[in-house]
C-alpha cells in the first residue's frame, strides 16, 4: 500500500512529493500569519474592554458553521482560479478558534494582576501589552494551535479547484483511481499536521514564561 | 435566496440526504463515546491510549478518510457508508475526551452518598453520574454536530450527496446561486441543530438553573 510513497519518481520535478508539501505548508503558514493578525488584535480588545464578548462568541459560532468547500467555490467563481480563494477560505476557517482563544485567554487573567499593573501606574496599552497577553498566552497558543490543526486539514480541499498543495495526491489519485496516490496524500497531511503541532509547541516552549507553565509538568524543581 | 425557492423539491431532497448523512455518526459517535469515556474516566491507561489516539485521528482531513474508508472496508465510493464512518470516528474523537472530563467532575462526595444509599455501580452510572455529567457532555455533543454539518459536504467531492453536491454543480455550471443556496442550508442547519441541543440540555438538566 505504501509502493505510491516510497517510488522515487514521485519525490522529485515541480509535481514531487517535496513540493507539494512546501505548498502545503506555505498555504498553512501564510494563513496563519493573515488570521492571527485579523483575530488576535480584535479578540484582545474585546477582552481586554469587556465590551462586545457576545459578539466575539456569536461571531467565532456562526463563522464556525461556514462550510469551507462552499467559501472557495465561491471565490472562485467570482474572482477567478488561483491562490487568493484559497486564503480567503481558510483565513475565515482560522480565525474563529483564534479569536475565541484570544478573547478568552484575556478575559482569563486574574483580575488581581490587573489591578496590580493599573496600581503600580501603567498605561492602558502598557496593562494590555505587557501583563493581559503575556499572561494570555497559553491559551492564545490554545486557540493557535486548534487553528492550526484545521488549516493543515483543510488546505487539501484547495486542490479541488485547482490549486497546489497535498490535496493534489488526493484528487489526482481519486481521479486517476489510484489508491496508493490517495493514502499517500492523506498519511502525508496528517504527518504535517503532526510536525506544525510540534513546532508550535516548542514556540510555546520558547515565548511563554515558565511562571505560567501547569504545575508539575514544567520547570525545575 | 431564490434559488431555493425555485429548486424547493431538490433543496429539500439534498437536505433530507444531509441531515441523515450528519445526524446518524453523532448518534452511532455519541453512544460509542459513553462507555469510552467512562474508561477514561476510570483508569489512567486508558486515557493515555485514546485521548493521543483521538489527537491524532482528528488530523486526518476528512476527504482523506472519506476517500479511503471505501478500501479498507471493501465498499464502493459512491456508498453512504463512507461519510459515516469518518464522521463518527470525528465524533467519537471529540466527545471520548468531552465526556471523560464530565465523569471526572462528578464529585465525590455526591458519588459517595449514592455507594451509601446503596445504589449498584450501573444504578449509580444512569441515574446519578451520567445526569451530572450531561451539561458539559451536551456542550461536547454540539461541538461535534456542528462540525459533522460543515464535514457532510466534504463527501460531495468524491461524489455523495448533501448540501456539498450544490456546491460541486453549483461550480461545474458557473452557479453560484446554487453554491451559496448550499452554504445557506448548511449554516441553518447547524444553527438549528445546535439550538436544538441547547434547549434539550436545559430541559434534561433543571437543576442547573435552580437557585439561581
Amino acid at each position: 500500500m505504501g509502493g505510491w510513497l516510497f517510488d522515487p519518481a514521485h519525490w522529485s520535478g515541480p509535481t514531487g512529493i517535496p513540493v507539494r508539501l512546501l505548498e502545503h505548508l506555505g498555504y498553512t503558514l501564510m494563513t496563519l500569519l493573515i488570521a492571527a493578525v485579523i483575530a488576535i488584535p480584535l479578540g484582545a480588545f474585546v477582552g481586554h474592554t469587556g465590551k462586545g464578548g457576545f459578539v466575539v462568541v456569536g461571531l467565532s459560532n456562526a463563522l464556525r458553521a461556514l462550510p469551507t468547500t462552499a467559501v472557495l467555490i465561491l471565490v472562485v467563481l467570482w474572482a477567478g482560479l488561483g491562490d487568493f480563494p484559497v486564503y480567503v477560505a481558510l483565513v475565515l476557517l482560522a480565525i474563529p478558534p483564534i479569536m475565541a482563544g484570544a478573547y478568552a485567554g484575556i478575559r482569563a487573567v486574574d483580575p488581581v494582576t490587573v489591578d496590580a499593573a493599573r496600581g503600580v501606574g501603567m498605561r492602558e496599552s502598557g496593562v494590555l501589552l505587557k501583563v493581559e497577553i503575556p499572561n494570555a498566552l497559553p491559551l492564545i497558543y490554545g486557540g493557535f494551535r486548534g487553528a492550526a490543526l484545521q488549516v493543515v486539514a483543510t488546505a487539501t480541499i484547495a486542490a479541488y479547484t485547482g490549486a497546489g498543495g497535498l490535496g493534489r495526491l488526493v484528487f489526482d489519485g481519486l481521479a486517476l483511481q489510484e489508491f496508493g496516490q490517495m493514502l499517500a496524500g492523506a498519511v502525508l497531511v496528517a504527518l504535517l499536521a503532526v510536525l506544525v503541532d510540534l513546532g508550535f509547541a516548542g514556540l510555546q516552549r520558547l515565548t511563554v514564561s515558565p511562571g505560567l507553565r501547569p504545575v508539575g509538568t514544567g520547570g525545575k524543581t | 435566496m431564490t434559488w431555493i425557492f425555485e429548486n424547493w423539491d431538490r433543496f429539500w431532497e439534498v437536505t433530507e440526504v444531509h441531515l441523515r448523512l450528519s445526524v446518524v455518526p453523532v448518534l452511532i459517535g455519541f453512544l460509542l463515546s459513553i462507555p469510552l469515556g467512562w474508561l477514561a474516566s476510570r483508569s489512567a491507561t486508558a486515557r493515555a491510549i485514546l485521548f493521543p489516539l483521538a489527537n491524532i485521528l482528528f488530523t486526518i482531513p476528512s476527504i482523506a478518510l472519506i476517500v479511503i474508508t471505501p478500501v479498507l472496508i471493501g465498499v464502493k465510493i459512491l456508498d453512504e457508508i463512507n461519510v459515516i464512518v469518518p464522521l463518527t470516528i470525528y465524533t467519537i474523537a471529540l466527545m471520548v475526551r468531552s465526556v471523560a472530563d464530565a465523569l471526572s467532575a462528578v464529585p465525590g462526595h455526591v458519588t459517595a452518598a449514592a455507594n451509601a444509599m446503596g445504589f449498584r455501580p450501573l444504578r449509580r452510572f444512569l441515574t446519578v453520574d451520567f445526569p451530572l455529567a450531561l451539561p458539559v457532555t451536551i456542550a461536547g455533543l454540539r461541538v461535534a454536530t456542528v462540525s459533522n454539518i460543515s464535514m457532510v459536504s466534504v463527501g460531495a467531492l468524491v461524489g455523495l450527496g448533501g448540501y456539498g453536491q450544490l456546491f460541486t454543480e453549483g461550480y461545474q455550471t458557473d452557479n453560484p446561486a446554487k453554491v451559496f443556496a448550499g452554504l445557506i442550508g448548511t449554516v441553518v442547519l447547524a444553527v438549528l441543530a445546535d439550538g436544538l441541543l441547547l434547549v434539550l440540555g436545559r430541559v434534561l438538566t433543571p437543576w442547573a438553573r435552580a437557585g439561581r
